[in-house]
């Protein structure tokens, strides 16, 4: 088993003091980060990634995906504690979480999130850990018919897949494109789309564009809805956890289920917001105490936390072995690697293992240390949510500035931002999804240079996209996710029909 | 999808000449792609397709895609749901226009003054704090965020005049 040698050498790797310090400061930067309003995983990321350029790649990945962690832990405790959701993937949290805190259970509440969290995330490693090599040497023999026929997957599934209606995902996604295409084509060489203003030479930098959308635009929401902090007191002592711990293992169906399902939902790009709705609905459906849910049921906490942590690390896999993220954060990441000098993509197992496995040995202890760090620290993040948003507010928007200042030391990337910000503002409130328009930024070179290069090998003809049985099955499988909807109602009115009959 | 926490009880913009209005952004933005592809050539040359190749279809969706969505809206039942209150709208401006006039001058006058006078405004004018506290604040975010990434992380950040003078 060459898998298991790598990944202990991966273990050796990031149990050097460094980058266990880097571990824990990650995760503790993370967790703040999940806590506070406007921050969120993919833009806390994007800022704090100039702090890693001085950094060695394998501690870079190391303390950013523990901001990643860290970020997913942190969600539920605002959740839980004050029914305000850090992040999205944390809304089905506050479902039965809340009621809880109100009942004075806060601390089994915080206990059973945070665990299952740890319990989704450690699905989900494993899950990588033995498929990702897999995948990876499948993906070694693809082309640039069959890699552009990836792309066409993942962004076909965003679109088929996203809760809004799908004219208003390829308007976001093109845009995305759009802006990805602007500066310097990396096939001719050639300027295009600058309309002769020297600032748009370099192109747009998705982390800007995430810093904009998601951490300027988020405070925007937050000012307009005048957000007041009304929490319950936190308190978590040994006998609770423990006590908590005794009882979980009772859920281990809703569990496992979760975790398949945040798995499935990590890896196509949907991401982990509808993993957690997902898990919580047929959780409600199926569990015995499904009638109870809603009221402070310790299974509603425990499903949606188990998959929206299984998705969320889940997301990687396709980032890892394919180059293409299955998330906002992931699409970061990757973002990262290239800042870094690192090609992502297969390529990555071969040419690149310490990196690769240390960063899966870092998220296996990086849960680990995590869920030790949020259980102790409780209290102390619950002070940070009472700090008032005036004083929250303009501290994130320097933090804002400085990171997307130090991307490139570019003073118009600050002017970029705050536009991105007011477009986010306007897109979120319009229902215009934002994480295909990120994707398609960071994705949009690399999906633009394998089309044209599969068109050159055949002379322009579109047929190359099924030329043979691989890439036209990917093609096809797009082609299923892309109308997946109209599919569903044909698909269930034909068995209304024949049931009729 | 719209869940409006806010029923119409102020007055405000509605949700549907916003609408319309971001259909017409992003169709001209649409349209600018176009143009800039054509600048460059959309068909093919000797080395394969042009630099406009891709972009142009880009473009295509996305001017189709915004006409799909303008129709949606104006084929709608008139809908009497807001955008936002005006009330809830000044709120976000006092948080655009002073983010706005800092990104201006922070080039000018560098990160850290600027930095201090954004918290300091956000503190005084919104939270209405003493100026013990505002100061408290506006002076450390600053002197952390110099510690961590100018000395712990060595990444430069950007000056004025001010920072030259304290010698930094």
């Amino acid at each position: 088993m060459e898998e298991i040698a790598n990944l202990f050498h991966g273990f050796a790797v990031v149990l050097q003091p460094f980058n266990i310090l880097v571990m824990v400061v990650g995760i503790l930067l993370g967790v703040i980060i999940g806590v506070l309003p406007g921050l969120g995983g993919a833009n806390g990321v994007a800022i704090l990634l100039p702090l890693t350029f001085s950094m060695s790649p394998t501690s870079a990945i190391i303390m950013l995906s523990c901001i990643y962690w860290g970020a997913l832990f942190g969600g539920a405790i605002t959740s839980i504690l004050f029914n305000i959701p850090g992040e999205p993937w944390s809304v089905a949290t506050t479902f039965d979480g809340h009621p809880m805190a109100q009942q004075g259970r806060a601390g089994e509440a915080l206990t059973a999130a945070f665990t299952s969290s740890f319990v989704g995330a450690l699905f989900a490693v494993v899950m990588i850990t033995l498929v990702a090599p897999l995948v990876a040497r499948f993906a070694l023999q693809f082309g640039p018919a069959e890699k552009f026929s990836v792309y066409f997957l993942a962004f076909c599934s965003f679109i088929g897949m996203s809760k809004e209606p799908p004219s208003k995902t390829v308007v976001s996604m093109m845009i995305g494109f759009a802006l990805a295409a602007v500066g310097l084509d990396q096939v001719t060489g050639q300027l295009r789309l600058t309309f002769g203003f020297t600032e748009l030479l370099a192109g747009f930098d998705f982390l800007i564009a995430v810093i904009g959308l998601f951490g300027i635009g988020e405070i925007l929401l937050t000012m307009e809805e005048g957000l007041s902090f009304r929490g319950k007191k936190a308190s978590i002592n040994p006998r609770v956890v423990f006590q908590t711990w005794a009882e979980l293992p009772r859920y281990w169906v809703t569990s496992l289920r979760s975790c398949v399902i945040g798995c499935w939902m990590g890896i196509t790009p949907a991401g982990a917001t509808p993993a957690s709705f997902m898990s919580y609905g047929i959780a409600k459906r199926v569990s015995r105490k499904g009638h109870n849910f809603g009221k402070g049921e310790i299974e509603g906490v425990v499903a949606p936390e188990t998959a929206a942590h299984a998705a969320g690390t889940s997301a990687l896999l396709p980032m890892l072995s394919l180059g293409v993220p299955g998330s906002p954060t992931a699409a970061v990441l990757l973002g990262g690697l290239l800042i870094w000098g690192l090609q992502p993509g297969p390529l990555l197992f071969v040419e690149q293992k310490e990196f690769v496995w240390g960063l899966i040995a870092s998220m296996y202890l990086g849960n680990l240390v995590g869920l030790f760090v949020v259980i102790t620290c409780v209290p102390l993040l619950a002070a940070i949510l009472r700090i008032p948003f005036s004083i929250i507010a303009p501290v994130i928007l320097v933090l804002c500035a400085i990171g997307a200042y130090t991307v490139n030391n570019n003073p118009f990337d600050i002017v970029m931002m705050l536009v991105f910000g007011v477009v986010g503002y306007v897109f979120k409130k319009c229902n215009y999804p934002l994480a295909p328009l990120v994707l398609a930024i960071v994705l949009g070179d690399s999906a633009e240079e394998s089309f044209r290069q599969a068109l050159l090998g055949s002379q322009g003809s579109l047929t190359v996209f099924w030329s043979n049985g691989l890439v036209g099955t990917i093609m096809v499988l797009g082609l299923i996710a892309l109308f997946w909807p109209m599919l569903h109602t044909a698909w269930s009115r034909m068995r209304a029909a024949a049931t009729a009959a | 999808m719209i869940d409006n926490p806010h029923p119409a009880s102020g007055s405000g913009p509605s949700q549907r000449l916003v609408e319309i209005g971001v259909c017409i952004f992003t169709g001209l933005i649409g349209v600018i792609v176009i143009i800039g592809s054509l600048r460059v050539g959309v068909n093919w040359g000797v080395e394969g397709p042009k630099a406009g190749f891709f972009p142009f279809y880009v473009g295509l969706f996305i001017v189709g895609g915004s006409i799909i969505n303008l129709l949606a809206i104006l084929l709608a039942s008139r809908s009497e749901a807001l955008f936002a209150e005006w009330g809830q709208l000044r709120q976000v401006m006092s948080v655009v226009i002073p983010t706005a006039i800092y990104v201006s001058v922070l080039t000018y006058v560098g990160i850290y003054a600027s930095s201090m006078a954004l918290i300091a405004f956000f503190m005084r004018r919104l939270g209405g704090y003493g100026w013990g506290m505002v100061a408290a604040v506006s002076l450390g975010v600053p002197i952390v965020a110099y510690l961590m990434f100018e000395r712990w992380f060595l990444v430069p950040l950007p000056k004025g005049p001010i920072e030259d003078f304290v010698g930094l």
